[in-house]
């Protein structure tokens, strides 16, 4: 959707984006990631051509973005920057409407888009639509801010430390709020940040930028995993590889179709079940299957009866769904080694093992 | 080249003029500082009161100085006094207080709360406080109010001539009665200079004054 | 409150003194000379924001910023010369009568609208402008849509400031030939007649109040809700 080819941009003497080489593909967010000064957000701004690159091309769209209007090439892309930049003068409903209007839809067509966009950034429109920026948070304003790059449905999207001026947890909320639009529009993202964390919470892509050049271009687990340079290592953080866990997911690391037992089973099979797979403890299942409880070896060897008798509680659950980070803190925070796994019903999809998520994440596990 | 020898024939004209101008203006503005610096400092002790003050100063400086001269002389007549100098004096007295006042509140009220917060902290009283924290910090926009007022006074000086309080604004006066082109255009540059150097003296004044901590930016 | 009170004692006091009866014997000739007055101020009013509006535009254009401080030095400069300075120099230049009286009141009413036109357009945070851009508007809407609306509090203001001084300094235009309340003023200070002299001064001053209430109320209802400080 986004190619940059050999895209280089100079400032007198000084270098501020040398020769980068990078392709968006559509549908993606890719998070320009580095220290101030390292040339990503003037790399961001020259595919609007808010700053002319002096060599290269940049296409959007397979266009050549030097070919076409510059002005006609900012209304089809979003832009949502620090500030916000809601224009004061105006109410909510006119700045959403701002290119709309420049682009001359009907009146009545761009402020049922308005409307919809407030509902769609969780704004209520009745109460929204006729205020100033002035009377609103922070956090609305730059709901505001995105509603309004929204507004004429451009394919692209470009956001410059959008959420950086937001408080601490209200950005966290409106991160979230922003991915499950995203995942939803499916727009093309380029969002400059120069927060590890958000990047590697938002990006399905990250470019790392140091003194004007592009150093890494990977996907978030990737960079973490395997970053190319001393530069990159220390600058995504020495707990690279805690971070990785919020990107891994617990289907991951999952141990499959386990072994499971049913209370009305003797315990002889239970027994041998775990004496088989060399397991010291196995979990009981409901008649659907759903995990109800757990028999340790160490505690019914040698007794009779069903296993219905023997059972004791689920020492720790996990839903598949959630990401590593929950299951390890789960397994630190009650000392196990390993957690049952199940589905939003509570049926016994499989186990998760600290092994198991070592291996995961790429490390062998020495298990001495 | 006309004007230049009129000059230079009339120094000590000029000289004697310049000299009323400025103790019209010198004396004004001293008077007005000291009224109006007070009455700036109290009135940030009272919002209603301030609001009250600034109004009422801001209208003073909407009437035309010519007008106010015209006002002032049927009531100073009655003490003997309507034309000359006393009015002149009263009215700049009046039109200088707006700047200074207005200057000195806003100066005080924009001091950061944090360091009002912090000197009393540190247990200096209300009076210490407004010598060593908030009057240092608001000096240089005071100076600035006073510059204003100075630069006006100066302006309305030169009308003053028009009810007997002499100064430059007199070669001015003559030079449009006489239509004498020398005697306007002495008027209109040794006022125009005196107007410019006192601006210009002014900032040079603030500038000094201003605390070196102040003006790193 | 006091003031009222003031003017209101005032008032009594001089219709104790027959001032009142007697003033009123000027009305035919105050009601010509406010109608010279106002047009000497509406001319050289209108042709002063006609001429400042646009400089300041044009001055507060990056392109020409080298040249626009230059512009602003001298203009300051120009704002410290006294009026009645401006009024001399007018007249050595054009002479007696009209022209010479709008230049001048056109000169002094130029230099603040000037000032505060670059000064409200250069207050406008980049930021916006870069937003406006960014979302595509063209050199001439970012100045319509958002340089203008959020400096036009500012700009008004300097309107104001300058159409006060204006409407207050027709008077002195009179010395060199402009017409309005100046010829009761002055000829009232020649012939030590106090009530002559009040006919035009008290009027002049009116004027002068009610131009500036105007105006603010202009300002006050013209400029866009989200950025006026008084609403």
């Amino acid at each position: 959707m986004i190619r940059l080819d050999q895209v280089s941009k100079h400032f007198g003497p000084l270098v501020a984006v040398d020769r980068v080489d990078m392709e968006v593909p559509a549908g993606e967010v890719c998070v320009l990631l580095g220290p101030s000064g390292c040339g990503k957000t003037t790399t961001m701004k020259m595919i609007n051509r808010l700053i002319e690159p002096s060599a290269g091309k940049i296409f959007v769209d397979g266009k050549d973005a030097a070919s076409v209007d510059e002005v006609t090439l900012r209304r089809s892309i979003g832009y949502v920057i620090q500030q916000i930049g809601l224009f004061p003068n105006m109410t909510v409903e006119d700045n959403i409407c701002v290119v709309p209007d420049l682009l001359g839809w009907p009146r009545r067509k761009s402020r049922a888009r308005a409307a919809d966009l407030l509902e769609l950034v969780n704004l209520d429109p009745g109460i929204f639509l006729k205020r100033y920026p002035k009377q609103l948070s922070g956090g609305q304003q730059q709901r505001i801010g995105v509603a309004r790059a929204l507004a004429a449905d451009p394919p692209v999207l470009l956001m410059d430390e959008p959420f950086g001026a937001i408080d601490p947890i209200n950005r966290e909320v409106i991160q979230d709020e922003f991915m499950k639009l995203q995942a939803e529009l499916k727009k093309t993202v380029v969002f400059v940040s120069h927060d590890i964390d958000e990047a590697v919470k938002m990006a399905s892509r990250i470019a790392i930028f140091r003194d004007g050049r592009l150093i890494q271009y990977d996907t978030p687990d990737a960079i973490l995993a395997r970053p190319v340079d001393a530069f990159v290592a220390e600058f995504v953080g020495s707990d690279r590889t805690l971070k990785r866990l919020r990107l891994l997911k617990v289907t991951d690391a999952m141990m499959a179709d386990p072994p499971r037992v049913r209370a009305e089973d003797p315990i002889e099979t239970a027994v041998k079940l775990m004496e088989e797979h060399g397991h010291a403890s196995v979990v009981m299942v409901g008649p659907r299957g759903r995990a109800r409880g757990v028999v340790r070896l160490e505690a019914v060897q040698g007794r009779k009866g069903v296993v219905g008798d023997h059972q004791e509680p689920l020492p720790g659950v996990v839903n598949v769904k959630s990401d590593l980070r929950t299951a390890v803190s789960e397994m630190f925070t009650h000392g196990l080694t390993w957690l049952a796994c199940v589905d939003d019903e509570g049926f016994y999809k499989g186990y998760i093992t600290q092994r198991g998520v070592s291996q995961a994440l790429g490390a062998p596990y020495k298990d001495r | 080249m006309e004007t230049l020898a009129f000059m230079a024939a009339n120094v000590p004209v000029i000289g004697h003029r310049m000299l009323e101008h400025v103790s019209l203006v010198g004396v004004s503005v001293l008077v007005a500082i000291a009224t109006g610096v007070p009455i700036g400092i109290l009135i940030t002790q009272n919002q209603a009161a301030a609001d009250r003050v600034l109004y009422g100063a801001a209208v003073i400086m909407t009437i035309p100085s010519i007008a106010l001269f015209g006002v002032l002389i049927p009531i100073l007549s009655l003490i003997g006094q309507g034309i000359g100098y006393l009015p002149a004096v009263i009215a700049l007295i009046l039109y200088a207080q707006l700047p200074i006042i207005r200057n000195t509140y806003t100066a005080i009220m924009n001091v950061d709360p944090a360091l009002r917060e912090a000197a009393r902290g540190m247990g200096m009283t209300t009076l210490q406080r407004l010598r060593r924290v908030e009057l240092p910090l608001a000096l240089p926009v005071i100076i600035n109010g006073v510059r204003n007022a100075v630069v006006l006074n100066i302006a309305i000086g030169a009308i003053a001539t028009y009810i007997g309080a002499g100064g430059l604004g007199t070669f001015i006066s003559r030079g449009i009665s006489q239509t004498d082109i020398r005697q306007l255009l002495t008027g209109a540059i040794t006022v125009s200079l005196l107007a410019i150097m006192a601006d210009m003296a002014l900032v040079g004044l603030q500038r000094a004054i201003t605390s070196p901590g102040l003006r790193l930016r | 409150m006091l003031l009222l009170l003031a003017v209101f004692a005032c008032g009594a006091w001089l219709q104790a003194q027959g001032f009142l009866p007697s003033l009123l014997r000027y009305r035919g000739d105050v009601l010509y000379l406010i109608r010279g007055h106002l047009e000497l101020a509406a001319l050289s009013g209108a042709l002063a924001i006609a001429v400042g509006l646009p400089l300041g535009i044009v001055l507060s254009r990056p392109r020409f910023e080298a040249y626009a401080d230059m512009v602003i030095q001298v203009v300051n400069l120009g704002t410290t010369i006294p009026t009645l300075a401006l009024i001399a120099i007018a007249m050595s230049v054009l002479g007696i009568g009209a022209p010479p009286a709008v230049f001048a009141l056109f000169v002094l009413t130029l230099l603040p609208i000037v000032l505060n036109t670059v000064a409200g357009l250069r207050s406008v945070p980049g930021y916006l402008i870069e937003a406006a851009r960014g979302m595509g508007m063209t050199p001439w809407q970012v100045l319509r849509r958002v340089e203008l609306p959020n400096a036009v509090y500012v700009i008004l203001a300097g309107v104001r400031t300058a159409m006060a001084i204006n409407v207050g300094t027709v008077p002195l235009a009179f010395l060199i030939g402009g017409g309005g309340l100046g010829e009761l003023i002055f000829t009232g200070i020649d012939l030590m007649e106090p009530t002559m002299l009040l006919a035009g001064a008290i009027p002049t001053a009116l004027l002068a109040v009610l131009v500036d209430f105007a105006i603010g109320q202009a300002q006050f209802w013209l400029v866009p809700r989200g950025v006026n400080p008084l609403r």
